[in-house]
């Protein structure tokens, strides 16, 4: 099908865009890499009233580092973030989760604020951000403010952000030294949303994890943490028995939405398998290093 | 259509300049092939799956169908089109060819310019890699198996 019609406005600064925002509202789409809202519009399962295109506003371009935490502007392309030398030697995590992001015409338009302003359940960089426990900048002309991925992610499609505000970066806080990550997905597809996926950060020291956060997508409304299995994992050695019994727990924590294409029980069953894989994976790499 | 809620544009089109009075609902794939004849970029979806309307716009891969023509005013925009005339996939085109890459040829255009790119920034890929970067083109007939060979035996 073909989009509905709307009124297309292309801002030129940040400050005009957010008088757009807060004069249009609700009847207002923010137009970013366009991936996901293009088809919502030839699926005329949206129909806003105005557009406001930002792909002119070079404020929310750009990666920096600042006294160790990373600031993702929201315009950044997935695949910007994926080449980025900041990103992969300082968040490798996302540099390991970017290739899983739809395919590659896809993520040379896509951008990392369309997707966390989006909050798809099985999206990748939103579960990335409650891992890394990444803080994401909303503007408004009321003001700036920042809130934490566990509080900004809220539940299906649902965040924190207000109708007048944009997603203008993500903040990333510094990563130790002595930071282990590892980043799985099971999809159907390569470049499909994941059936379920898994970020994990933490910090070793030795064989031993602490500050343990494993963020899972594709499981829930939103990314979660799964807090029992991470209790299970915080502060002993990594070994068999120890993996066994954070897979246990998570089998018992999650309780995935029912999907006539993916019944809960498989779900849970691919999740378990993904944290097992991952800490298998990670328990080698412990060793070796 | 409202009138005043056309916009001008100007853009680069396989090497042409190109102006053009869009309405804002306009996307960029029904641009090419309506307004402008180049009916080598396909339209399968309109939703971003089925990748047959991916164009080149400055220099990246792009689905035509998920941007707006408003949105190429001052780019520089490859279709099939120009690529074959250029003469710069004329060897992936005779491999296609040679080993039965293309059946229907809805696919084809826009897997000619996928691959076309992937050569350009690996051109040593595995066949592993090739299917990654093909995954987001469907084909409904070959099978994907004769790609791949087409284009192995190119990077060759
Ligand atoms: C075939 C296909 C497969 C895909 N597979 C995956 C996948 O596996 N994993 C994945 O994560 N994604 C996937 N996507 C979605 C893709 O990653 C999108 O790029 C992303 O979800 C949205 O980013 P965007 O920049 O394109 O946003 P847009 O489509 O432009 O916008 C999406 C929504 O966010 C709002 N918005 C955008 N930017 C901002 C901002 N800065 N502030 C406030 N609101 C904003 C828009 O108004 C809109 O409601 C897929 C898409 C397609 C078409
Ligand atoms: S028509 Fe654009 S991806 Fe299918
Ligand atoms: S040749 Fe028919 S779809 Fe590919």
């Amino acid at each position: 099908m073909k989009a509905p019609d709307f009124r297309y406005l292309k801002p030129k600064t940040l400050p005009e865009c957010l008088s757009l925002l807060a004069e249009h509202g609700d009847l207002a789409q923010v137009l970013a890499g366009g991936q996901s809202l293009m088809p919502l519009l030839n699926l005329r399962l949206a129909a806003p009233a105005v557009l406001i295109d930002i792909n002119g506003l070079s404020e929310l371009s750009g990666i920096r580092e600042a006294d160790g935490s990373i600031t993702i502007g929201a315009l950044e392309r997935h695949e910007e973030i994926a080449q980025s030398a900041i990103v992969r030697q300082r968040l490798p995590l996302l540099a390991d989760a970017a290739p899983h992001i739809a395919h590659i015409a896809i993520r040379a338009r896509g951008t990392i604020g369309g997707s966390v302003a989006l909050a798809d359940p099985a999206a990748e960089w939103p579960a990335c951000c409650l891992a890394l426990g990444a803080e994401i900048e909303l503007a408004s002309t009321r003001g700036r403010r920042r809130v934490a991925a566990a509080d900004y992610f809220q539940g299906l499609y649902t965040t924190a952000r207000q109708a007048d505000e944009l997603v203008a970066a993500i903040h990333f806080p510094p990563a130790a030294p002595n930071a282990v990550h590892a980043f799985r997905e099971i999809s159907r597809r390569r470049g499909d949303f994941a059936i379920a996926g898994l970020a994990l950060a933490a910090l070793r020291t030795g064989e031993t994890l602490h500050n343990v956060r494993l963020a899972f997508f594709g499981v829930s409304d939103r990314p979660i943490l799964a807090s029992n299995a991470m209790a299970a994992l915080e502060g002993r050695p990594l070994g068999a028995s120890m993996i066994e019994a954070a897979c246990k727990a998570l089998g018992a924590e999650l309780s995935p939405p029912e999907d006539p294409a993916y019944p809960a029980a498989y779900k849970r069953q691919v999740a378990t398998t993904l944290l097992a894989r991952i800490l298998g994976d990670l328990q080698a790499e412990l060793l070796d290093a | 259509m409202l009138d005043d809620n056309n916009t001008r544009i100007a853009l680069t089109v396989n090497g042409e300049t190109v102006t053009a009075n869009v309405p804002a609902r306009l996307n960029l794939a029904d641009f090419f092939r309506h307004d402008l004849g180049l009916t080598g970029t396909h339209v399968g979806c309109e939703h971003g799956v089925c990748g047959a309307c991916t164009v080149l716009v400055d220099g990246k891969l792009a689905r035509s169908c998920l941007m707006l023509a408003v949105q190429s005013d001052g780019a520089r925009v490859e279709t099939i089109e120009g690529a074959d005339a250029s003469g710069r996939i004329t060897k992936l085109q005779q491999a296609f060819h040679r080993r039965n890459a293309l059946q229907c040829g809805f696919c084809t255009p826009a897997m000619l310019l996928t691959v076309g790119e992937l050569l350009r920034v690996n051109p040593k890929p595995s066949r592993d890699e090739v299917r990654d970067w093909i995954s987001g083109n469907l084909c409904r007939c070959t099978g994907y198996q004769a790609i791949v060979d087409a284009v192995m035996e190119v990077s060759a």
